[in-house]
C-alpha cells in the first residue's frame, strides 16, 4: 500500500467517525434539513468532475463530462438553496402565538 | 498541488464539519448551512484556480465543463426555489440521484483511457464507486418517482425476483472483481454499470411508501460513500472527507428511522411487507367494539377540552392536510385550549418531514414536541386527536410477542379521551390490529384527513360563536 493511499484511508475513517459524532446530536425536528444539507455537501462531487475534466480529450469523454458536470452542479446548488429555504422557515417563525 | 491549496481545502472541510455541528439547534442551523455553502464556494473557486494554473485542460473540455455546470446550476436553482414543502422528499431524492450519478461518472470517465496501467487500489475504488453510485442513481430515481406518485407507492414484487436479484448481485460482483484484477477493462466496467443500475431499480421497487424515510436515508448514505470512493479514485481529499461525513449522516439517520419503525434494515430492503397506504379489510370487528363519532360531536369535545395533543402521521402528509391541522390548532388555541403536537420520529415521508410541513404551515415552534417530550404529558391531556397515524399509537407495542413489540410509540391511550381520524379500520404497515381503536375511551372519526379537519374547524367555529 502506498503512503498516499494509507493517508487517504486514514482521512476517510476519521471523517466517518467525526460525522457520527457531530450528527448524532441533531434533534429529530431538524432531520429533514440535516439530510438535505448533507445532500448538498456531497455536491462536493462537482470538484471531482472539474479535476477529471483536465484529463479528458475524447468525444465520449466530453459527453460524460457534460452529464457529470450538470448532475453535480444541480446537486450542489439545489441542495444548498433548498436547505436554506427550509431553515429560513424554521428560523423566521415567531416564538409563541402568531 | 502546493501547500496553500492543501491548506485551503482543509479549511473547506472544517467549514463542512462546523456547518453540520451548527445543525444541532434550530437557532443556529441556518448559519451552519450557510457556512457549509461558503466552504463549498471556496473549494470550487480554488479548483478553478488549480485548473487554470495547471493548464492541461483542453479548451473543449473547459467549455463543456462550464456549460454543464451552468445548465445544472440553473436547473437545481429553479427546482429548489419552486418546490413545495410537501414535495421536498422527492426533490432531495432527485438531488441524491444526480449526486450518485456524478460520482459514478467520475470513476467511469477516469477509467476511459483503459485500466491496464492502474493500481489495484484505483481499480478497486473505481469498482466500488461505479457500483454504489449507479445503484444510488437508479434507486433514488425510483424512490423519487414513488414519492411523487409517478411510480406506484405500493410494493411491486414479482415471482422469481429474489432469484433474479441474486443473479444480478453475483454478476455485479463478478464484473467488479474482474475489473479490479484489470481483466476486460471498459467492457467489464460497462457490464458492472448496467447491472448496478438494474439492481438499484429492483431494490427500490418492492419497498412500500411507509418505509420511505428509511430508504431515503440509506440512499443518502450510499451517495456519500460513492463520493468518497470517487475521491479515492482521483486522489482528492475534499471528496473523501465530505463523502465520509455524508455517509455517516445517512448511516445514523437510517439506523434511527429503522429503530423508530421497529424494522430491521434487511427486512425493509427485502421489501414487500406493506405500505401503510393500502385499504385492507376491517380486521378488528371480531375482537372488540369500535365506537364512532360524528364531526359535530368531536368538535364539541374539542371545544370543551383544556389540553389537546394532536398526533399527525403519515396519513396527514399523504392527504396534504398540514394547513388544515394548524388552522384547527390555532382555532383551539384562540378558544383557550393548550395545544401541542406529538410528533413521532417517522411521521411523514422522510426523517423529520412532519416538522417541516407544520413549520411551513406556521405552527409555532414550541408547540412541536418529540416523542420523549410529549409522552409524560398524555396523562394530563383531555383530548388527543390522532390524524392519519396508526402503528405508532398502538399500545400493543408495550407487550412482547407481536409485530409492533418494542416499537417506540406515543402513549395516546393514557389520555382521558382519544379521537382517531382515519380513512378506514385498515391495518398499518405492521399488519396488526391497533388496540387503541377498541379502547372504550377512543372514538373513530372516519374520512379523508383534509375533509374531516375542515369539517371540524367549521363545527368548532359554530360552537365558539
Amino acid at each position: 500500500m502506498t503512503a498516499v493511499l494509507l493517508a487517504d484511508i486514514t482521512v476517510f475513517v476519521l471523517s466517518v467517525l467525526v460525522g457520527f459524532e457531530v450528527i448524532s446530536k441533531v434533534p429529530a425536528t431538524l432531520h429533514t434539513p440535516l439530510m438535505s444539507g448533507a445532500n448538498a455537501i456531497h455536491g462536493v462531487v462537482v470538484i471531482g468532475v472539474m479535476i477529471i475534466a483536465a484529463s479528458i480529450d475524447t468525444t465520449i469523454g466530453y459527453v460524460l463530462l457534460f452529464v457529470a458536470a450538470a448532475f453535480a452542479a444541480a446537486n450542489v446548488v439545489g441542495g444548498y438553496v433548498v436547505t436554506d429555504r427550509m431553515l429560513e422557515m424554521f428560523h423566521a417563525k415567531p416564538k409563541g402565538q402568531r | 498541488m502546493n501547500t496553500t491549496t492543501h491548506l485551503l481545502y482543509l479549511g473547506t472541510a472544517v467549514c463542512f464539519v462546523l456547518g453540520l455541528h451548527l445543525m444541532n439547534s434550530p437557532a443556529t442551523a441556518r448559519r451552519g448551512n450557510q457556512l457549509s455553502a461558503f466552504g463549498m464556494a471556496v473549494a470550487i473557486a480554488l479548483t478553478v484556480v488549480v485548473l487554470v494554473d495547471d493548464g492541461t485542460i483542453t479548451a473543449t473540455a473547459a467549455v463543456v465543463l462550464a456549460v454543464g455546470v451552468l445548465a445544472g446550476a440553473m436547473a437545481g436553482l429553479v427546482a429548489a426555489r419552486r418546490v413545495k414543502m410537501t414535495a421536498m422528499p422527492q426533490l432531495v431524492s432527485l438531488f441524491n440521484a444526480v449526486g450518485g450519478g456524478a460520482a459514478a461518472l467520475i470513476a467511469f470517465t477516469d477509467a476511459l483511457p483503459g485500466a491496464a496501467d492502474e493500481a489495484i487500489s484505483t481499480t478497486l475504488t473505481t469498482f466500488l464507486d461505479v457500483l454504489i453510485g449507479a445503484i444510488t442513481f437508479s434507486g433514488s430515481l425510483v424512490a423519487a418517482g414513488k414519492l411523487a406518485g409517478v411510480v406506484p407507492g405500493r410494493p411491486l414484487t414479482f415471482r422469481g425476483s429474489r432469484a433474479l436479484n441474486l443473479l444480478l448481485a453475483l454478476t455485479a460482483l463478478g464484473a467488479g472483481v474482474l475489473y479490479t484484477a484489470r481483466i476486460g477493462g471498459l467492457g467489464t466496467l460497462g457490464v458492472l454499470t448496467g447491472t448496478a443500475l438494474v439492481i438499484g431499480v429492483l431494490m427500490t421497487l418492492p419497498i412500500g411508501g411507509a418505509d420511505m424515510p428509511v430508504v431515503i436515508s440509506l440512499l443518502n448514505a450510499c451517495t456519500g460513500t460513492a463520493v468518497a470512493m470517487a475521491g479515492f479514485v482521483i486522489g482528492s481529499t475534499p471528496l473523501i472527507i465530505a463523502g465520509a461525513l455524508v455517509g455517516a449522516a445517512g448511516g445514523i439517520l437510517t439506523k434511527l428511522m429503522a429503530v423508530a419503525m421497529n424494522r430491521s434494515l434487511l427486512s425493509i430492503v427485502a421489501g414487500g411487507f406493506g405500505t401503510g397506504d393500502e385499504q385492507t379489510a376491517p380486521a378488528i370487528a371480531a375482537t372488540g367494539t369500535v365506537r364512532t363519532v360524528t364531526a359535530d360531536d368531536a368538535a364539541l369535545q374539542l371545544a370543551y377540552a383544556g389540553k389537546v395533543v394532536i398526533v399527525p402521521g403519515y396519513g396527514l402528509a399523504a392527504a396534504q392536510a398540514q394547513h388544515e391541522v394548524v388552522e384547527l390548532a390555532q382555532a383551539l388555541t384562540e378558544h383557550g385550549a393548550d395545544v401541542s403536537y406529538g410528533i413521532h420520529p417517522v411521521a411523514g415521508r422522510m426523517p423529520g418531514h412532519m416538522n417541516v410541513l407544520l413549520a411551513e404551515a406556521n405552527a409555532p415552534y414550541p408547540q412541536l414536541k418529540d416523542l420523549d417530550e410529549i409522552n409524560p404529558q398524555f396523562a394530563a391531556t383531555d383530548v388527543v386527536l390522532v390524524v392519519g397515524a396508526n402503528d405508532v399509537t398502538n399500545p400493543a407495542a408495550r407487550r412482547p410477542g407481536n409485530a409492533v413489540s418494542g416499537m417506540p410509540i406515543l402513549d395516546v391511550d393514557k389520555a382521558r379521551s382519544v379521537i382517531v381520524v382515519k380513512r378506514s379500520l385498515g391495518h398499518g404497515y405492521a399488519g396488526v390490529d391497533n388496540e387503541l381503536y377498541t379502547n372504550p375511551r377512543t372514538a373513530m372519526l372516519f374520512g379523508d384527513a383534509k375533509a374531516v379537519l375542515t369539517a371540524l374547524i367549521r363545527e368548532l367555529q359554530a360552537y365558539v360563536r
